[in-house]
């Protein structure tokens, strides 16, 4: 009786409202009285402040208030941490001390009638520091092991190393990137007595609510937090940043909402970015191309007062086979603010370590790179002694490969030429976890035969609106435009975080679960027809159902990663050593694909991440302050429409997966990312015969 | 970030303006406002006209989120004061669409997915307007280039490039200029 929808290339039912201007940002909310804030941040990295001097700015046009830590009202920072909020350590506290601990950190903060008022009073706030020595520069801190520490081995790897025919050894590095999503990052924060509303960019509006309780010390409950369009994020918004406690208590001195919007500058101090991380690579093989040992280490820059971890070596762990394995995964505090986790968080980082050193071990053993990879594909995962839920490796190489037309490579570097442009084809493998976590969803079926479906989720770009509408149509058995989906408000059932790619899997699951369970309902009591339409009409009231819909043990008994394999050809300038891609391929293998028109436009953005990663990105930390010296999209090159490839494909490989989650998805938003970097960088060995293995690969390394 | 500006700086601009009256002209009708003089065009369209359909995506002309058009060419909102750009003829992304009619790169948009979080989506429609009247669409080459003020970090650029396509060949061959 129904329609298929799941599978189907619907285009976005929030594309119209995003066309016409007409979907509304956070900060774009309107709230009676609405006054602005500015924030006025440290100049040094460490430090005690020695004197603040507001009074120019007090008397400046339009300020009603400047905030400082002499005035401030003392919060509650009551204990909170959410799954994206480091285990171990203490959030930054804002306006509650003197003390300084990283370049750019909030020390005053002004409110004023209009936005030009309150910026520039808050250029008139004088602050004077006693500057402490400060680290900045990784290298320079002293790396420490995580609390506990993280260091992984089965069988000997160092034996195994030292007895391997063939060996290599090398150290790779990522430097610091930032998210930099087009929306910087707002917040309106207006109070009613206790109650506080937030139209807050998040990519978790319940967590904002428990994180801002927590804070100002009252019930979560009386805080609501709306955030129905989210203009990108990439993790800059899984957590809860200090500029949204300042708006709160602002709009609380001032007693009038308050709205606060970051600059694009603002953007690199203070909603995290990807740690500069340095690995170090060791592999072992016999002459025929099996891995006798590998040995991964990975140090990356935190905060002196959290540890930010992200799962940089786990994928070391069972991407390949190999039966002796080491990894260990170090921290350097340092005076920054806190990392996040910023698309394809980890595995990026580590898989750009793993598949570059693979690419030099194909290259040593001068076997093909992707039959290196299929001789030591594993039966399962080694790691943890799990059979995978499904892994369509084999299949990716081989789809891609030939879609690519890999087969004509000419293996010898530099061989390759189109005119004066060195050419070289390069590529790597991807994973990315498949993650569920529990999630909440309604849905009610009214009489004239529509439905509102609902979940406290958020779309910051994927399509979550048009994807859950596509599930609760279907399940519902109604015309996919009869449904409305709505999210981003914690008056909601509760949904998890919005990242790590478990959005489908967690609240698809849900919304299927209430649908099911509201049409079977409705069904029931409709007088035996089979026709929801007909039975709603007959019952001539809602029908509501509402589900908490958990994973199983699934999780336990499977290892369960989407997996890829991206392919690229990238064109070098032997002259000006500017590379350009020219063609790129990615084969995925993600289980159920609910959208291919949204997944596509996933994965061809996580390439043009891929690139911007590879050849571009690089927030620049001055090492003396901490000062990031290209903190504006002229001088943090991203790419732009020129640098899009001319070829970009996307292939998704047949792939049942029964075990990961009811709807068999794995999500595809972060394993876009993965792999790109390394088999870009492969590339340009192949073109160039130059190994690079500090991103970003800027002409000045290829000259 | 106001603390980085140096002191002498901020002291110099510690003026005290007073507040300007000025007639908009947007998508067709005159708004009569009183702004703080250093008010942006853009945060004139976005605070105090509530046409929140221009982004802001770093206030200093290298995003293009802001793009409208002004007399008909595309220009950077965040670039131009609003006591500027009195009498000036400007279309923001509200004043695309005649009605419920879609114009044809917004159709082309939302049917090649020419965007995730569309954020960057109204700068680069009104940008694409411009790109296809001004005659630059002749090939994704040319689109590519004429394009890349507008940036999308959700990289949706190879949709946006077949939209302005799809949307040049609907509109009619621009090839000039
Ligand atoms: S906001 Fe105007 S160019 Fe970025
Ligand atoms: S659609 Fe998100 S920035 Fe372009």
């Amino acid at each position: 009786m129904t329609t298929a929808l799941i599978g189907q290339p619907i285009s976005r039912v929030d594309g119209r409202r995003k066309v016409t201007g007409a979907a509304t940002y956070v900060a774009e909310f309107q709230a009676p009285g609405l006054v602005h804030g500015a924030i006025v941040r440290s100049t040094v990295a460490n430090g005690r402040i020695a004197s603040i001097d507001s009074s120019a700015a007090q008397q400046a046009p339009g300020v009603i208030a400047v905030l400082t830590h002499q005035n401030a009202p003392k919060l509650a920072y009551r204990a909170h941490k959410g799954a994206p909020d480091p285990g171990i350590g203490e959030r930054l506290h804002v306006l509650q001390a003197d003390r300084v601990s990283h370049q750019g950190q909030p020390v005053a903060l002004v409110i004023a009638e209009g936005l030009e008022q309150a910026v520039h009073a808050a250029m008139l706030v004088r602050v004077t520091y006693a500057p402490e020595a400060a680290i900045t520069d990784i290298a320079r801190a002293e790396p420490v092991p995580l609390t506990p520490p993280s260091e992984t081995r089965r069988g000997d790897p160092d034996g195994a190393l030292a007895a391997a025919e063939v060996k290599l050894g090398q150290t790779y590095v990522i430097p610091r990137e930032n998210h930099n999503p087009i929306e910087m990052h707002a917040t309106i924060a207006s109070w009613d007595g206790d109650s506080l509303t937030l139209w807050d960019k998040t990519q978790w509006v319940h967590n904002v609510a428990d994180e801002i309780a927590a804070v100002f010390g009252i019930p979560a409950r009386n805080v609501r937090v709306i955030s129905p369009f989210v203009g990108g994020a990439f993790g800059s918004a899984l957590r809860t940043w200090p500029h949204v406690t300042l708006a709160a208590l602002g709009a609380r001195v001032a007693g009038r909402p308050v709205k606060i919007m970051l600059s694009r500058r603002e953007m690199y101090y203070g909603t995290g970015f990807r740690p500069h991380t340095v690995q170090r690579v060791a592999l072992g093989a016999s002459r025929d191309g099996r891995l006798g040992a590998i040995l991964h280490n990975g140090d990356q820059e935190t905060s002196t007062y959290e540890e930010f971890t992200e799962a940089l070596l786990n994928a070391t762990g069972f991407l390949h086979s190999c039966p002796n394995v080491n990894t260990r995964h170090r921290l350097a505090p340092m005076n920054v603010h806190t990392p996040t986790y910023m698309r394809g968080p980890g595995e990026a980082s580590g898989i750009f370590a793993i598949e570059s050193a693979m690419d030099e071990l194909a290259v040593a053993l001068n076997i093909d790179p992707v039959e290196l990879r299929l001789r030591n594909e594993p039966e399962q995962d080694e790691f943890r002694q799990l059979p995978f839920s499904s892994r369509s490796t084999r299949e990716c190489y081989q789809a891609a490969a030939e879609r690519f037309g890999w087969s004509r490579r000419n293996s010898e570097p530099r061989s390759m030429r189109d005119g004066r442009q060195l050419i070289g084809w390069g590529m790597a493998t991807a994973t990315y976890g498949a993650g569920r976590a529990p999630a909440s969803a309604m849905a009610r079926l009214l009489p004239d035969g529509t439905a509102e479906v609902a979940s406290a989720a958020s779309d910051m770009g994927p399509g979550t609106w048009t994807s859950m509408t596509q599930v609760a149509a279907e399940t519902l058995g109604l015309p996919i435009e009869r449904v409305r989906f709505t999210l981003g408000d914690t008056r909601l059932p509760r949904a998890p975080v919005h990242g790590g790619s478990i959005t489908m899997a967690s609240v698809g699951s849900a919304v299927q679960a209430a649908c099911r369970k509201a049409r079977e309902d409705a069904l029931a009591r409709g007088g035996g027809t089979n026709d929801v339409t007909e039975a709603m009409r007959r019952i001539g009231q809602p029908v509501e159902a509402s589900v908490d819909s958990t994973p199983g043990d699934e999780s336990q008994r499977f290892s369960m990663h989407a997996f890829g394999a991206v392919f690229v050809e990238v064109a070098v300038d032997p002259d000006l050593g500017e590379t350009r891609v020219r063609r790129i391929v990615g084969a995925y293998g993600a289980g159920r694909i609910v959208n291919p028109k949204l997944a596509r436009s996933q994965c061809v953005g996580g390439m043009i991440g891929g690139i911007g990663m590879a050849l571009m990105e690089h927030s620049v930390v001055d090492g003396r302050n901490g000062r990031v010296s290209n903190a504006n999209f002229a001088e943090y090159a991203v790419p732009v429409h020129a640098d899009a490839p001319p070829v970009m494909d996307v292939i998704f490989v047949e792939e049942h997966d029964p075990h990961v989650n009811p709807l068999g998805v794995k999500g595809v938003g972060e394993i876009a990312m993965v792999g790109v970097a390394p088999a870009i960088t492969n590339a340009i060995f192949h073109a160039t015969g130059k190994r690079i293995r500090e991103l970003p690969v800027t002409p000045d390394k290829l000259l | 970030m106001p603390g980085f500006i140096p002191e002498a700086a901020a002291q110099a601009a510690d003026a005290r303006p007073a507040p300007l009256d000025l007639v908009l002209r947007v998508n067709g009708t005159e708004h009569r406002l009183t702004l703080d003089p250093r008010t942006t065009l853009l945060d004139a369209l976005r605070e105090h006209l509530h046409l929140t359909g221009s982004k802001k995506g770093c206030g200093l002309g290298q995003c293009g989120a802001c793009t409208v058009r002004m007399d008909g060419k595309g220009v950077k909102s965040c670039l131009s004061l609003a006591a500027l750009v009195e009498g000036r003829e400007i279309t923001t992304i509200e004043g695309l669409a005649q009605g419920d009619q879609l114009h044809p790169l917004q159709a082309a948009f939302i049917e090649r997915d020419a965007f995730q979080c569309g954020y960057c989506t109204s700068g680069q429609i009104m940008a694409g307007v411009a790109c296809i009247a001004e005659g630059h669409a002749g090939s994704p080459q040319e689109i590519r280039d004429w394009m890349s003020g507008n940036l999308c970090r959700c990289g949706a650029y190879d949709h946006i490039v077949a939209a302005i396509q799809d949307a040049a060949g609907a509109t009619g061959p621009a090839r000039g200029g």
